[in-house]
């Protein structure tokens, strides 16, 4: 086959470049089913719908685990000492910066809610635990405090904290 | 495939086929008539030993699938069910997960192999990259059927492993979402896997079929790493590498069978007999044997991003290792310098391994962090630095010269 070049542009070149377009345009509406349905579908979507936990049960420092959109949620209730140890953490000698107001509600100070799942490589890290009495991963060797947070080992993060709201003093909705 | 093959057939009937699709002639060319050369050692017989394990895990493979249901609730139970009711099915499981090792183990020996004797280097580059892919494919393969038993280690392993990519910036969160199709490792995730891990072997075949035919166009590399120039300097593929390799599957196989009959139960991790439950993490994570390395280096590094591309760095860095070695000379048999860091080198993978096996804590960790300061240095610092200073011992000046002195 020859082709013959001209500085002009032809015809052909148009044809050239409309087709070329409309097949990379049809590949990448293509690419769009095949890619999205790898998401979690609307039956996993449905099934994550807002949950409501029931506080009054669980004692003066005690830890329990619910699930959530299939992750585990901790809910500690925090004594005291555990209050004041996160309190009084001074903010630079965290990895992960976050005073632990932040972490509760406002006027729940007691109760820390928490996504259950490591920042590292998503192990379920331990209650009561490691040095900082908090939760220690089993994986890697995370520690983290009373209010959740990264102290010491490869996790960049602090547990991450669901979307919760007090329904009553007693109880919270999770989602 | 090249060769010289003046194939022709006996036969009228493969004649007339032979005229109208040439496979005969492409056999011929590239197992019988195929020219190697005349000093390869044993170490070349794990191409032919890892083509073999291909084939074996494909139909052991496909055997399970029969058997196997990849669903969250009924996985385990199913795998419970081939190991005790289906016939030989236990003989099955473990040829298949056994099999997996000993794949592992042979890419190990043929990937050091290459390495030793300089395989990589010109013109080999595009062979070995391909090789590199195919280890890639097979680290995801084995990686997904041990999921696919749905034990407490299966779970936990495929929850860290693909956790791996939410360390990616920006995306990462998302990306894992879209990899599990939940929220969590779970029923879409094992559904996937299933599909992908019958898959992949198949790709895994199709470039084996690109490497060998790559293997085919340069001639393969041998012991003295330097160029056949000569007849004298090569004998045909049929009798005599055929029987080697048959030789060398043979003897393999005694060491498979060995496991698989004797001690089944050696290299499997107790904690995967206990159904997943994702609401507790095992006390103890540890990959198969042959990831170890690779956890080790991830662990070593105390930051989550950089341990995750140190981990894929480790793996990706063999890639561009024809440009990170600059010496000419192939054969670690003239390299007196380049064969002590090999050495160094085999051992620090060796330990790195071992220190995968161990609670990241302490001397463990010092020790992973030397181990995997040498891995890398190995190819950036060593290799570049080594093919301007080291000083090669004289080359043989033919293949038949170095087997048989200088008398050939
Ligand atoms: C590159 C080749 C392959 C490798 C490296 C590989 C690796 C593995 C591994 C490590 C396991 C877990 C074994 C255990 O602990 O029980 C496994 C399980 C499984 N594989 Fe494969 N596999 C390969 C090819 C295939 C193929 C081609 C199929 C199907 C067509 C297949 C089907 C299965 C099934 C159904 C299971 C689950 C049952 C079991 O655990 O034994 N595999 N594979
Ligand atoms: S997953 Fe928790 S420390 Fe790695």
């Amino acid at each position: 086959m020859t082709t013959v070049s001209s500085a002009e542009h032809t015809r052909r070149d148009f044809l050239y470049i409309a087709t070329a377009a409309v097949g990379a345009v049809g590949a990448a509406a293509v690419l769009v089913p095949l890619v999205a349905q790898m998401n979690p579908d609307a039956s996993t979507i449905a099934a994550g719908a807002p949950i409501e936990v029931d506080l009054a049960p669980i004692a003066d420092g005690q830890i329990i685990k619910v699930f959530w959109r299939s992750k585990p949620i901790f809910i500690s209730h925090r004594s005291k000492a555990e209050i004041a140890a996160a309190q009084k953490v001074a903010l630079n000698e965290l990895p992960d910066p976050e005073p632990d107001a932040d972490r509760v509600k406002q006027g729940h100070d007691q109760w820390l809610v928490v996504i259950g799942i490591c920042t590292h490589l998503g192990c379920i890290p331990l209650a009561h635990q490691g040095e900082y009495d908090g939760w220690f991963c089993p994986c890697h060797g995370s520690q983290y405090d009373t209010a959740g947070r990264i102290r010491k080992g490869p996790a960049p993060k602090n547990l991450p904290l669901p979307p919760y709201k007090f329904v009553s003093d007693t109880k919270i909705q999770i989602g | 495939m090249s060769g010289n093959s003046t194939y022709q057939p006996q036969s009228k009937v493969l004649q007339w086929f032979e005229k109208r699709l040439p496979i005969g002639g492409l056999m011929h060319s590239s197992f019988v008539a195929y020219p190697t050369p005349r000093n390869l050692n044993y170490w070349w017989t794990f191409g032919g030993i890892l083509s073999f394990m291909l084939g074996v895990q494909i139909i052991t493979g496909i055997v399970l699938a029969m058997h196997y249901t990849p669903h969250v609730d009924l996985a385990f139970k199913s795998v419970e069910t081939i190991m005790r009711d289906v016939n030989f099915g236990w003989l099955i499981r473990y040829s298949h997960a056994y099999g997996a090792s000993m794949f592992f183990f042979a890419v190990y020996i043929h990937m050091f192999r290459g390495l030793y004797y300089g395989s990589y280097k010109e013109p080999r580059e595009v062979l070995w990259i391909l090789g590199v892919i195919i280890y890639l494919l097979m680290m995801a393969t084995g990686f997904m059927g041990y999921v696919l038993v749905w034990g407490q280690m299966s779970f936990w392993a495929a929850t860290v492993i693909t956790n791996l990519f939410s360390a990616i910036p920006g995306i990462g969160e998302t990306l894992v979402a879209w990899l599990w199709g939940g929220y969590a490792v779970g029923n879409p995730t094992l559904n996937r896997f299933f599909s992908l891990h019958y898959l992949l072997p198949f790709v895994i075949a199709g470039v084996v079929i690109l490497h060998v035919w790559a293997l085919h166009v340069c001639g393969q590399n041998n012991p003295a790493g330097i160029e056949p120039k000569s007849d004298k300097d090569s004998v045909p593929f049929t009798p005599f590498a055929t029987s080697k390799d048959a030789f060398g599957i043979a003897c393999f196989l005694i060491l498979y069978a060995w496991f698989v009959f004797y001690i089944p139960g050696y290299l499997l991790n107790g904690d995967n007999y206990i159904p997943a439950n994702p609401s507790v993490t095992p006390a103890e994570i540890v990959p198969e044997w042959y990831y170890l390395p690779f956890y080790a280096i991830l662990r070593s590094i105390p930051n989550k991003l950089m341990g995750v591309m140190a981990l894929f760095g480790s793996i990706g860095i063999l890639a561009f290792l024809p440009w990170l070695d600059t010496s000419r000379v192939r054969s670690a048999r003239y390299r007196p310098v380049f064969r002590q860091f090999f050495w160094l080198f085999v051992i620090a993978c060796i330990g790195l391994g071992w220190l995968g096996t161990k609670p990241p804590e302490g001397v463990y960790v010092v020790l992973s962090r030397l181990l995997t300061f040498y891995y890398f240095a190995f190819f950036i610092i060593v290799l570049p630095l080594l093919g301007i200073f080291e000083k090669t011992k004289p080359l043989p000046n033919s293949i038949s010269e170095s087997v048989l002195g200088a008398k050939a």
